[in-house]
């Protein structure tokens, strides 16, 4: 349309989408597919009912490497990184000084003296910058490794059977937030079990020259094309899918302005694990209680709730929208909202101002949808 | 390829004016259905408001956004197209059929001519996804 001041970075996979029609937007100076020909309501169902196939090759890959680097990582995050084993990965979060999220992240372990912390994208660049600043006199390396690998996600109860014809590593044996290092269709990769959809599935990295060899394959083994088959999922599909899981997102329901415990997690807090950045005024605010408190709310009248649109309590504005969409599974508009916490009452009205006019919706449970988890998940 | 019929005429905003003695037609262009995605809700004035070429008329919402819609003509609105509350996917499939938006009593004959045609308006949408 315009000229970009600077070009869009592209992930190894952005000739495929073309191909494949997918329609393409700036999504934080990456060109990314926000949707494909199917549409998002058509991916978002496919994925929750049978598969869906994700390229998140632009998330950042920061290695850490060292005798130290365990206690290096546990003293930046706020989850407890002693607890992993090889081959385990945890959801933690980089905080500051004020219990505040500088990121969101996954760290997974290799070894005790190997870790490989997966960021946002659009944060990359701050957190490598905020990792190396905050370096003690710790033992170990870092290394912004985030242009070697591309990464692909393949999501849905079908994934593990889809991924299994690809690979001799046994799937069914790798446990939720597990991950193994092997081969998908001769390629070296890291098998893991995560995923930003709430349904099973996996997410594959691997060299970025295999991006595209690996996505034909995986589009082909999920029998793509098909009405049952694999589809292609954009990013509006990544963001509904996660909405419906009540999954925070960088930028929305967490941001350097926001607790963890105002963003409900608080599981991710250990504040027993010894000192990190932010543990002092987290444990203050646990103690205290926090002002605010991100809640789950369904638009109860006609009316779509949007990021940042204002929420009012007895008609006197108290908070905002972080996140805020209509749920293709649920069929249903739903949306995530700060409130003081006097309000974060389950079952309370609430109404979201919607283009001048206040919308009736009311407090609820979240995740708004569960999968039903079989044993071995 | 959108589908541009040749009797239309088109707004760079990708609404369409189908004009019929002093009555316009409105809704929007296939193209635009093409690049908001599925529609799933669809918000319209009131019957008897008037409305100046290029206000806000309503607003039509994808899964991912809100989108303003312009009224290209001025005019009072007669009637809008109702069955778009409960069935808003009709933008989708029949964008210039079924899902049309609103009808306005014409002010001016003449507006319809800053608008572009069909062939005028298949360069824009080339020349904008380009």
């Amino acid at each position: 349309m315009t000229t970009a001041p600077t070009p869009l970075k592209q992930t190894p996979l952005n000739a495929a989408h073309r191909r494949l029609g997918g329609r393409m937007v700036d999504f934080g100076g990456w060109d990314m597919p926000v949707q494909y020909p199917a549409g998002t309501v058509e991916e978002h169902l496919r994925t929750r009912l049978h598969s869906g196939l994700f390229d998140v090759s632009h998330m950042g890959e920061i290695e850490v490497r060292g005798s130290d680097a365990i206690a290096f990582v546990n003293r930046l995050c706020s989850n407890d990184a002693t607890k992993l084993v090889d081959g385990q990965a945890q959801y933690s979060a980089l905080t500051t000084p004020e219990g505040t999220v500088v990121d969101d992240l996954l760290v997974y372990r290799f070894a005790e003296d190997h870790l490989l912390l997966v960021v946002n994208a659009s944060t990359t660049e701050k957190d490598w910058d905020w990792i190396n600043a905050h370096r003690g006199d710790e033992t170990l390396t870092l290394t912004n490794r985030s242009a070697d690998f591309c990464q692909i996600a393949v999501q849905g109860p079908d994934a593990l059977g889809i991924l299994q014809t690809l690979t001799e590593t046994p799937l069914a044996e790798i446990k939720y937030y597990h991950f193994r290092e092997g081969t998908v269709d001769g390629v070296p990769a890291i098998i893991s079990r995560t995923g930003y959809t709430g349904e099973d599935g996996f997410e594959v990295y691997a060299a970025p020259d295999k991006a595209e060899q690996l996505w034909d394959r995986l589009l082909g083994a999920g029998g793509h094309g098909t009405p049952e088959g694999i589809l292609p999922c954009g990013l509006a599909a990544r963001n509904t899918l996660r909405l419906e899981s009540a999954m925070a997102l960088y930028g929305h329901e967490i941001d350097e302005t926001t607790t963890l415990y105002e963003a409900n997690l608080g599981w991710i807090c250990k504040l027993n694990k010894g000192d990190f950045n932010g543990r002092e005024r987290l444990a203050q605010q646990k103690a205290e209680g926090v002002q605010q408190k991100l809640v789950g709310f369904e638009v109860t009248e006609r009316g779509i709730a949007r990021d940042g649109y204002d929420v009012l309590i007895n008609g006197e504005k108290v908070g905002r929208v972080t996140s805020g969409s209509p749920a293709p599974y649920l069929k249903k508009n739903i949306g995530l909202a700060y409130v003081p916490a006097a309000h974060a009452t389950e079952g309370l009205e609430i109404h979201v101002v919607v283009r001048d006019r206040p919308v009736a919706a009311r407090i609820v449970p979240v995740p708004f949808y569960k999968r039903e988890r079989k044993a071995s998940q | 390829m959108a589908n541009i019929p040749d009797d239309l005429h088109y707004s760079k905003d990708h609404e369409w004016v189908r004009v019929e003695g002093d009555t316009g037609t409105v809704g929007i262009t296939d193209h635009a259905q093409n690049q908001l995605g599925d529609i799933v809700y669809v918000e319209l004035p009131r019957v008897g408001d008037s409305i100046e070429a290029g206000a806000v008329f309503g607003q039509v919402e994808s899964v991912k956004a809100a989108n303003d819609l312009y009224i290209p003509v001025s005019g009072e609105i007669t009637e809008v197209n109702e069955t778009l509350n409960d069935d808003p996917e009709q933008v989708n499939k029949d964008p210039y059929g079924a899902a049309w938006m609103l009808r306005v009593r014409l002010k001016d004959a003449g507006e319809v001519d800053k608008l572009m045609n069909a062939v005028e308006y298949e360069d824009y949408t080339k020349k904008i996804t380009e």
